[in-house]
């Protein structure tokens, strides 16, 4: 067990590092490769927490895909190398640590309030169960979701599209 | 702690093996479909040629031009190397001869296998040249793209075969008497391998390359040991995804026909054989076709390739259900 614990404090200190670096970097693409880390990093803790299903989600959706169009944006809007200095933004500073405090507690407060190191799950992969789960006592919230994110796809595309430059085929 | 290291030893020589394969694959190919006579006659009939090919770039010097982003320059291949030497971990060549039979496997693969975008993209930023980030931005696009057709087309298995595992899906093809690709999956295979090209990036995907128009693309500013990591992934992830194909499709390391219980002894041929025929069709591909144009390319996997394997997932569902 003792060995475990030291690999999660260890990857716990890595997290934190790498999220900091996140924040402090003035690189924007610095940024982007440390939040990869810090993901990956998180995905690890899943892992050791033994929920496989969503340790590679994180990596599929959020490496895989969120990060990668980010990136994708970058290089499209910033493609010139180098620091940015209107990354920082110094005025806002404090109110920022504070935010970042008070969500940091009023999670840890619900987390540790409401399960209490209770074990959730007892038997069964927890992949399967997560599957049973999300089809049958959360079917609705699952679709209401996915409503969500297609009318947010739809607008989307509605705010970025011009439609007269696609109706002349000649122009696309 | 040891079982682990020899592992991750174990799986770097066996990438590096099957790249090695599939590089003599693809010059003697080449040789071969375009008489070029180099591959076929120099040096033990041109099959030592990867090695000189190797100690070429390895003696060569690693230059990092002075403009570059130097610390994301320099790791860019690792993120390309890793995804590649990952993907290995779940490939079976027998029901015992796996790395780790993950009961996620399949998302595993497909979860691993996008990382190495990152690689690409950060390689093309990097760089501080214009024909880098040209590639890159193909290649980001054409990744994006070629990610959902990809594991749509994988979906359908899953659902034919009721599990995630690689071992699992091989025994599900062994008990159901033919491979799924006869068995149902015809048109999931073939989106399959057309996604997979485009993610490896090879003719007639390979537009973010694209020698002709982009020198070498993102991999331009790249020399010695570092362009030669982006070099051999592309063919190690040649050799993956052709594994992953063979196993998802072609029912892995077995054949019908022949006794279960040898399964151990035959496995490993079995499966390389299938990958080898596989990896052979694309090096006929590469040599005889050729580049899409960037609008065709999206084109395809917009308009063409994800609305086929959505209606691939939907009949395979109507049809588990329904038999």
């Amino acid at each position: 067990m003792e060995i475990f614990e030291i690999v999660t404090y260890f990857v716990l200190l890595l997290l934190i590092t790498t999220a900091v670096r996140v924040v402090t970097t003035s690189n924007v693409i610095h940024a982007a490769i440390s939040l990869v880390f810090t993901l990956a990093l998180t995905s690890v803790l899943f892992l050791l927490l033994s929920t496989e299903f969503v340790a590679l989600v994180l990596v599929l959706v959020y490496i895989g895909a969120v990060i990668v169009l980010f990136l994708f944006g970058i290089m499209i809007t910033r493609a010139p190398l180098g620091k940015n200095a209107e990354l920082d933004n110094d005025k806002n500073k404090k109110l920022g640590a504070a935010i970042a405090g008070s969500i940091f507690f009023l999670f840890s407060y619900i987390l540790v309030n409401g399960f209490d190191g209770e074990v959730v799950i007892t038997s069964g992969s927890s992949t399967e169960l997560l599957g049973e789960i999300l089809l049958s006592r959360f079917v609705f919230p699952f679709e209401l979701v996915s409503f969500i994110l297609l009318a947010a796809l739809i607008g989307g595309i509605t705010l970025a599209r011009k439609d007269e430059a696609l109706i002349d085929e000649d122009q696309v | 702690m040891t079982e682990v290291l020899i592992k991750v030893g174990l799986l770097a020589g066996a990438a590096l093996t099957g790249a090695i394969t599939f590089t003599i694959m693809d010059v003697k190919g080449a040789s071969w479909m375009q008489r070029r006579p180099g591959p076929l006659h120099v040096g033990l009939r041109g099959f030592i040629f990867p090695v000189a090919e190797i100690l070429k770039f390895i003696q060569k010097e690693d230059i990092i031009p002075t403009e570059v982003d130097r610390p994301v320059f320099k790791w860019a291949p690792a993120y390309v190397m890793v995804s590649c030497v990952a993907l290995f971990a779940v490939v079976p060549l027998s029901p015992t001869l796996v790395v780790a039979d993950l009961e996620l496997g399949v998302f595993f693969a497909l979860a691993i296998s996008s990382l190495g975008t990152i690689g690409v993209l950060t390689a093309g930023w990097s760089s501080a040249n214009k024909y880098s980030l040209m590639g890159g931005l193909r290649a980001a696009g054409q990744l994006i793209a070629y990610e959902l057709p990809l594991i749509l087309a994988v979906v359908g298995v899953v659902i034919q075969a009721e599990t995630m595992s690689l071992v699992g899906i091989v025994e599900k093809q062994i008990e159901w008497g033919v491979p799924f690709v006869v068995g149902g999956q015809i048109v999931g295979f073939l989106i399959f391998m057309v996604a997979a090209t485009a993610e490896m990036m090879r003719v007639p995907f390979d537009m973010p390359i694209g020698e002709s128009e982009l020198t070498m693309g993102f991999m331009t500013e790249y020399s010695g040991i570092r362009f030669l990591i982006f070099y051999i992934s592309e063919y190690m992830n040649m050799f993956i995804l052709c594994a992953i194909a063979s196993t998802l499709f072609l029912g892995g390391y077995h054949v019908p026909l022949l006794p279960t219980e040898w399964v151990n002894f035959y496995g490993p041929i079995v499966l390389l054989t299938k990958t080898a025929i596989l990896g052979f069709i694309l090096v006929a591909i590469r040599w005889s076709q050729p580049r899409f144009r960037e609008d065709q390319l999206q084109n395809l996997a917009w308009k063409i390739l994800i609305p086929a394997s959505l209606v691939n997932i939907l009949v395979t569902a109507i049809m588990k259900v329904g038999f």
